[in-house]
């Protein structure tokens, strides 16, 4: 195919939206090397640490939209120390020197200063849309940088952040000629935005179709917008509490009934029951709903309103819905895709509202269910053996028992078979988070069935160095595995170090390893980068007193082609 | 119920009284978040107290040393202890650990809510019966924080009845039992009572002239 002209190579390789695709092709021969490098406009970096921005930039100058990953998964549970790092300064520089057509920049677990974000504001004069999921290290005077600047600014989605709050103002710096924003999220901001600097923006914003609110946001301010965005699909609410007049929720329900393009509802801080009718007219017409930061819902609210949802695709709930609501969820929301049940109180050990029965429910009312994240109280093989019967098309599958090593809550005996018939079942799952008493057999089953799977989470589970080694020898697009306070060590993680070449990272805390074994693994993969994290709390000595057969407290393992990073804390030894 | 609450309830009760005749002219059915009526703080009384604890924990848990101590110090109490566990992200936690009521609602042991209907009314209210010591505090609960309008008028049978204010209607409060039945509320003993009672209504009394009579007499 060599012999047609350049440009026509480039128009073919347009219609290759995948990264896979398009990393393919860029191998076939230099001349499709140059031409896909050249017409790249989106980049994904799965791990900033696995190439440099520099090489990157200077590779795809003409990327409009570009992705980053920073910190391990496990930084979501405080499993990561701060200052790990994860840093978007040397992303966001590299792009400003040689990407001025850069448009879009998602960033996901990365440490983003107020510095990074006036610099992005100031680099880029086509930026569009901005994504920040849960990083931390700005605060809102960085905002106030990227709407004093970004004129043609479309998304701005600031996700589950940990941003330091310097006072109601920033939202009042986006410029009068900014009318272009289709999506505002800003539900992770702590603090009092300026009302009428919303009102003014929400009116001067005619496309937009996506709006999220934080909780300081009243329901007088949120019935003035909603007033002026009859087009709008996603609403995130403010405050709905008790502590407003009924007049305020009278119009709150008029103008709320008048949305008729609305298909996604979250919010609901807080939310008093009384304001739970307001929402039953637009129930039949909604896809989306998150009701998890809504304790103060009980069984019988939530049953009120799923009961009308006969459309919904995505539910987010506390397991406040309890087994008896799920029983409504599965005889109403036919068309449920997408089930997360997370547990409402996390000091009560090991209690949870909902169990196996919720699921079992669930699976046979909702067979087109995906993707599931399940937080319970107790499960069981049969339970387990009936979901992957009922609903074979799971393409996540994260089971939560509350209680780790918690077995069948019928038999007591380990839950192999029970995931064992959901990675037979399921054949296309590409992620699975196990929980529950498990020995090494479910690994076993992992290995010789899940072969799709892209990423396993494991923790308090197997007997030995077997139960690793059959995931690493099976799981043939295994891209990212992490294990925790499970008893695997150098037999399973030196027993096919050539697996490590295919996946993005491997993850272990609480295990069996040593730092004799992560030496050896990092002197036989150069590639690699193998970190280990010593304890904060002075016992980082342990490692000299006993030697190269102490235990690794933590291991992160990956490749890169950008060597040792240089940004890495004293705590942090790179073999 | 804390003691300061059920005084505060019945201060604010006397001292709202003196402008009383001036509320009843403007006020129908009061609605979910008028003034006087603040639900949420008194349905989640020991709200403040779960959330300092809650906010000790969490601060524990997210201390640099608080990892190693987990499986080292601290070796009491493993499952509530162990970092990271259950995951679900530390942004998650700490959005319901900011939630007014978050860990009182949760746990459930302390508190159960059930609905009050008004007849009449469009929208339900929800009372907290374990944050009430009788029938008298349910009573000036219900009176004080959710239907101000009303006034409780005691017969001489010791039967409690609600009177609007406004329209001079006679509410009957009775409530549907564990069986399902409607009973009167007062007919058992209070601990019973809050046991075995599924929801509240406030039935018009001249609907409620069928309804069962108290099994007491």
């Amino acid at each position: 195919m060599t012999y047609f002209p350049e440009e026509v190579v480039e128009h073919i390789f347009s219609f290759l939206p995948s990264h896979s695709d398009r990393n393919t092709v860029s191998l076939v021969c230099k001349v499709w090397y140059e031409v896909e490098r050249l017409s790249r406009r989106a980049v994904f970096v799965g791990n900033c640490y696995a190439v440099r921005p520099e090489r990157v930039v200077r590779r795809f100058p003409n990327v409009r939209a570009l992705t980053v990953k920073g910190k391990p998964h496990f930084a979501d549970f405080n499993l990561v120390p701060p200052d790990w790092g994860g840093y978007a300064g040397p992303w966001i520089e590299a792009a400003a020197r040689s990407c001025v057509g850069l448009e879009e920049l998602r960033m996901k677990r990365m440490v983003v200063s107020d510095e990074n974000l006036e610099l992005l504001a100031r680099s880029f004069p086509r930026f569009k849309a901005l994504v920040l999921i849960s990083c931390e290290g700005f605060s809102t005077d960085g905002l106030a940088a990227i709407a004093s600047h970004c004129k043609l600014l479309r998304e701005l989605d600031l996700q589950e952040n940990e941003v330091e709050d310097h006072g109601p103002r920033w939202l009042s710096f986006f410029p009068d000629s900014c009318t272009s924003l289709v999506s505002l999220n800003f539900a992770c901001i702590k603090g009092e935005v300026n009302s009428g600097a919303l009102e003014r923006l929400v009116a001067r914003s005619p496309n937009l179709r996506s709006l999220r609110l934080n909780r300081s946001v009243s329901v007088d301010t949120l019935t003035k917008i909603l007033a002026r965005t009859p087009n709008l699909e996603d609403l995130g609410t403010g405050n709905l509490t008790d502590e407003f007049q009924h007049e305020s929720y009278a119009r709150f329900a008029s103008v709320l009934d008048k949305c008729k393009m609305l298909k996604s509802l979250s919010g609901f801080w807080d939310a008093s029951p009384s304001c739970v009718p307001f929402i039953y007219p637009l129930c039949h017409q909604l896809t989306g709903l998150n009701l998890s930061y809504t304790p103060t819902l009980d069984y019988s609210d939530l049953t009120e309103i799923v009961s009308r949802c006969v459309k919904l695709q995505r539910l987010w709930v506390l397991d406040c819905i309890s087994d008896k609501g799920l029983q409504v969820v599965a005889s109403s929301c036919k068309d449920l895709q997408e089930l997360r049940v997370f547990p409402s109180d996390f000091y009560a050990a090991g209690y949870s509202a909902v169990t196996e029965e919720g699921l079992v429910a669930i699976s046979s009312g909702c067979r087109k269910l995906s993707s599931l994240l399940y937080f319970c109280h107790q499960m069981t093989n049969d339970a387990l053996a009936t979901v992957a019967q009922n609903c074979p098309n799971f393409i996540r599958f994260r089971l939560c028992i509350l209680e780790p090593k918690k077995p069948d809550a019928m038999t007591g005996q380990p839950l192999d078979e029970g995931f064992g018939a959901i990675v037979r079942e399921c054949k296309g799952l590409r992620r699975l988070s196990i929980s529950g008493l498990l020995t090494d057999k479910v690994f076993m089953y992992i290995g010789e069935y899940a072969k799709h799977l892209e990423m396993l989470s494991i923790a308090f589970a197997g007997d030995s160095d077997k139960g690793m080694m059959h995931v690493m020898n099976g799981c043939k697009n295994l891209r990212k595995l992490e294990i925790r306070d499970s008893p695997f060590g150098d037999v399973a993680l030196l027993g096919n170090v050539a697996k490590y070449e295919t996946m993005r990272s491997l993850w272990m805390s609480s295990c069996n390893v040593t730092f004799k074994g992560c030496q050896v693994l990092a002197s036989m993969m150069p590639m690699l980068n193998v970190e280990i994290t010593n304890k904060l709390d002075g016992t980082s000595e342990m490692e000299e007193s006993h030697g190269d057969i102490s235990k690794v407290d933590k291991l992160y393992v990956y490749r890169t082609t950008a060597g040792a990073r240089d940004d890495a804390p004293n705590f942090i030894k790179i073999l | 119920m804390s003691v300061e609450t059920e005084r505060s309830s019945t201060e604010s009760s006397a001292a709202s009284g003196i402008d009383f005749e001036d509320t009843a002219l403007t006020l129908t059915l009061r609605l979910p978040g008028s003034a006087a009526s603040s639900s949420s703080s008194s349905a989640f009384p020991d709200a403040d107290r779960k959330r300092a604890a809650a906010a000790d924990a969490d601060a524990d848990r997210s201390s640099p040393r608080a990892d190693a101590a987990a499986s080292a110090d601290e070796a009491p109490a493993p499952k509530a202890r162990v970092v990271g566990w259950p995951p679900v992200r530390s942004y998650r936690k700490n959005a319901l650990a900011d939630a007014a009521g978050a860990s009182s609602r949760a746990s459930k042991q302390a508190a159960k809510f059930v609905k009050v209907a008004v007849d009449g009314a469009p929208y339900l209210r929800k009372v907290d019966l374990e944050a009430y010591a009788g029938y008298d505090q349910l009573l000036r609960a219900l009176q004080d924080k959710f239907f101000s309008h009303f006034t409780i008028r005691k017969f001489a049978d010791d039967e409690r009845k609600l009177v609007d204010a406004v329209n001079g209607t006679e509410y009957v409060p009775t409530y549907e039992d564990k069986d399902g039945d409607w009973m009167l509320v007062g007919d058992v003993p209070w601990k019973m009572f809050v046991e075995t009672c599924q929801r509240l209504r406030l039935m018009k009394s001249s609907e409620a002239v069928n309804l069962a009579p108290r099994a007491a007499r």
